[in-house]
This record gives C-alpha cells, structure tokens and sequence, in this order.
C-alpha cells in the first residue's frame, strides 16, 4: 500500500459547545491524509459524532478551524453515511441512491448509470426497484453506503454505521467496505465505539477522551490489507487490540481523575 | 368460519336483528307511522320520494365535496406556509384553532346573515373540516426524520427541493389521515348549516329534507333521508380510505399488511 502525505481536511482546536452548555469538543487537533482509513474510537458520548458533522459541515465549530487543502471543496466531494440507514421509505431503492444526483440536478442518463454503478458496488444491482422496508437491516445499510458513493465522494465519512447490526452482518459489511476502500482508493473516517471494529478496517485510529472529546492517542496499525478472516483471528491483530484497549482505558481513567 | 367472514357477516347479522326488533316493537304495539314507521315503510318511502331526496342528497353531496376540496387546500396550504415560517405560524396558529373549538352549530346562524345560504353552508363545511388537515399536516411536515434532513444540507438542497423531495412525502400518511377525518366532518358542516338555514327559509340539501318533514309529522321520509346521509357519509369515509391505502401501500407500515 503506498503511502499518501497530503493532508486533505485538517480540525485545529476545534471546539463544540451546545445551546444548552454541553461541551462535546475542546482542543480537538485532527487531520485526515488522502486515501487514508481512520477511525475515530471513544466512549459514547465522546464527541466523535460531533466532530465528524463538523468536517461534514452540518454543524459549525464553536471555536477553533477547519481547513481544507483543496479550496474547491464543495459537497459533492463529501459521503456522509449515517447510524441508521436513513432512507426515505416512500422511495425504491434507486431513487433512494440517485438522491444526491437529483438534488445536484444532475443529468437523467448520467444519474442513471451513476445509480447503477453504485448498486452494483455494493451487490444490490438486482433490488433497484425495492422498497427500504422489503430489505435486511444489512441491506438497507449497503443502500446508504451507495448513495453515499454515488457523487464519487473524494471523503466517506461514517457515523458508526455497523453498530445496530448482528455481528454476523457486520463483519461481512466491514470485509465488503475494504474491499470498496481499495478499490475506489477514497479517503474514510470511521466512528466507532468498536476497539475490534476499529484494529480491523483502519490504517490509524483516533482514541478520543471522554466529554469533553480530545485526542488521547494516535495509534498506527501497519498490518497489510487486503485483510481477511486470518487476520481477524492473529496474534497479531489481538496485540493491536490490547494496545489501543489500554489507550482507551487510560483515556477513560486520565478523565475519571 | 374465518375472520374475513366473521368480519363481513356479524355486523350484517347485528343489522338484521335490529330491523327485526323495530318492525316487531312498531307492530305489536301498533305505532302509528307518524310516530316511528316501520322498516319496510321507511324504505317504501325511500323509492316513492326518491326522485326528490336524491335531488337533495346531491345538493348536499356537491355542498361537501366543495367544503372539503377548500378545506384540503387552505389546510395543506396553510399547513405548508407555517413550515416555511414560524412568525406566519405564531401569528395565525391560535385563530385556527379558535375557530376548531367554537361549535360550528353556534356560527352558522351568523354566517347565514351575512354570506348568501349557499355561500354560509359551504363556510361551514370548510370551518369543521379544515382544522384537522392543517393540524395533521403540520405535525407530519415538522416530523420528519432529522437525518434526513441533515443529508439534504450535506447535498445543498434549496428550500423547495427540501419541501417537495423529503417533507411533503414525509407528511403524506398526517396528510391522508386528517383528510380523512375532513371528509365526515364537511358532511357534517355542510348538514349543521343546512338545518340551521332550514330555520330560515329557502334550502334544497337533504339535512334541510329532514327539517322540513319534521315540521309536516313526514317521519317516514325523516328516517329515509338520514339513511341517505349515514350511506353518503360513509361512502366518503370508504372512498378515502381507498385513496389512503393506494398512495401508502407500497412504504408506510399502516398499509402494509403484517407478515405472520
């Protein structure tokens, strides 16, 4: 896997305090790399949800930047998907993943081979003219993950979308999302509560305190990809887990006192 | 027998019963029909006037079908308007909503001295009946799913394409229920006005048919023209049910029938 160094998006000591005095964010220093795989990991409540709608732009940062290598950055560029599937439910599944196209008033015959790539990516290529209800909770979730992909985003950005899944469903979703990492070569930022979840997909994890959300750790998890059902069961992989386990407990402990 | 048939076939029975028992009440204590007419003479009575109550049953009909087509746009329309913005709902929402509460029946006498008859009974039909578009619309338009929402912002949706790709669909089950409930209520609006008015002189709709036989001892024509009403009145609630389940059927859970 070849390395990238440019910085695409960079939080530099954002804040985040809500209406009602709730503090998510302070002194929040994180920057993504192109191509890069990171996960942000912490405790629920953390603030990592919060950061990540600030790089989406759904929510303005209290204090602090947020700063884009690439001036042209326009929404387009970015693929948000959510803990839930948020589909609409009156729509088949294609109109569901043409969404972003049709709200950019994109060209009906582009769209539509945009929307067929997409399904085909994510192995829904016959459930087109499904409807959100007919499909598994793991279905509905590729659904998601396809409109997210359908402005060939250059940033996914995932909000822990595998956590209402059964364990059988999210590993079979975590293998099929690397697989479309490596091939699309797209830069992603995963929250998760997961510290498994987190050594399996990611290149770096972000281990963030408690509330308020600050970066405790940065941990690097050199194992190659692809990665597979050997991995999972490695010493390997079960060494990088303890480690970021114990970053995540000492977070946890460095907030308590 | 199996629950369809069940379904189908107690309430016809109850029905049958009930008929029954009146006919044998009016006979065996020999009831005269200018006090309580028999079935039989009621619906005798429903084919020798009928020319004359269907007349009147279409009046009524036209009276509520205009009260309840003005009712579902003023209350979408105004349902719309309050979720584009909040100083027009701050400002009107309370007079919507005195005009629910006030009873319909204590209004019409004055809508009748200021608006000519026709035009007071149809201001009747649409004052019951608006209310619960506009209070269903409402609650479906400012429910919907914040994520949703949220992915609109993240692709830059314009307001217009915000309320007609994602919050008008949104609302649509709200909708098509409180067009529901408008449906009985303009018909009930409509016959308010309509006895009201018959107080007062000229009217043709089948409420005003009840009043006038009352005044003249016609009880059997009494009894079939408030048949006629409880069938149209049903008819509305049936035919919008249809329309209610053909828009939902494929999405919303309350027209999807249940897996066992």
């Amino acid at each position: 896997m070849n390395r990238h160094t440019s910085t695409i998006v960079s939080l530099r000591n954002v804040g985040k305090t809500f209406e009602r005095g709730t503090v998510a964010l302070r002194g929040f220093d994180f920057a993504v790399r192109e191509g890069e795989f990171v996960s942000l990991l912490g405790p629920s409540g953390c603030g990592k949800s919060t950061a990540l709608r600030i790089v989406a732009g759904l929510s303005a940062p209290s204090a602090g930047t947020v700063e884009w290598a690439d001036a042209k950055h326009d929404a387009g560029r970015i693929g948000f998907v959510f803990q839930e599937p948020t589909l609409m439910p009156w729509a088949d599944v294609a109109a569901n993943v043409r969404l972003p196209l049709k709200l950019a008033c994109a060209e009906e015959a582009q769209a539509g081979a945009a929307v067929a790539q997409a399904l085909a990516r994510v192995g829904l290529a016959d459930f087109a003219g499904a409807f959100p209800r007919e499909l598994s909770g793991g279905m509905q979730m590729r659904v998601s993950i396809a409109r997210a992909l359908v402005t060939g985003p250059q940033l996914l950005l995932m909000d822990e979308p595998f956590a209402a899944l059964d364990e059988i469903t999210r590993f079979k979703l975590n293998d099929e999302l690397l697989s479309l990492w490596q091939m699309l070569k797209r830069t992603v930022i995963f929250v998760t509560h997961s510290v498994f979840e987190s050594v399996y997909l990611s290149q770096r994890i972000v281990v963030m305190t408690p509330r308020p959300g600050a970066v405790f750790a940065d941990i690097a998890i050199p194992a190659p990809y692809p990665r597979d059902e050997a991995f999972r069961t490695s010493a390997e992989y079960a060494g990088y887990c303890r480690l970021v386990s114990a970053a995540l407990g000492k977070a946890m402990v460095g907030a308590a006192s | 027998m199996s629950e369809r048939a069940l379904r189908i076939g107690l309430p016809i029975l109850v029905l049958a019963l009930v008929i029954g028992l009146w006919d044998a009440v009016v006979r065996l204590n020999h009831i005269p029909p200018y006090v309580l007419p028999t079935p039989g003479l009621v619906f005798a009575t429903l084919i020798s006037d009928g020319a004359l109550l269907m007349h009147s049953l279409w009046v009524t009909l036209l009276t509520t079908f205009e009260g309840f087509t003005l009712a579902a746009v003023g209350g979408i329309g105004l349902a719309i308007l309050f979720s584009q913005s909040r100083l027009v709902e701050y400002s009107l929402y309370p007079y919507a909503v005195t005009l629910q509460v006030t009873p319909v029946v204590a209004i019409a006498p004055l809508l009748l001295i200021y608006l000519p008859q026709p035009l007071a009974v149809l201001a009747c039909a649409w004052i019951v009946a608006f209310f619960p578009v506009l209070a269903n619309t409402t609650l479906g338009l400012t429910s919907v799913d914040h994520n949703l929402i949220a992915l609109f912002e993240l692709y830059r949706a314009s307001r217009w394409q915000l309320l007609w790709n994602l919050k008008l669909p949104a609302a649509l089950p709200q909708m098509l229920a409180g067009l529901r409930i408008a449906g009985g209520l303009s018909l009930i609006g409509a016959v308010v006005a309509e006895i009201a008015a018959g107080s007062a002189g000229a009217g043709s709709g089948l409420a005003y048919r009840i009043a006038e036989s009352g005044y003249r001892l016609n009880i059997p024509r009494m009894f079939a023209a408030l048949l006629l009403l409880s069938l149209a009145g049903i008819a509305i609630y049936f035919a919008l049910s249809a329309l209610s389940h053909l828009a939902l059927r494929r999405w919303h859970e309350s027209a999807v029938r249940r897996e066992r």
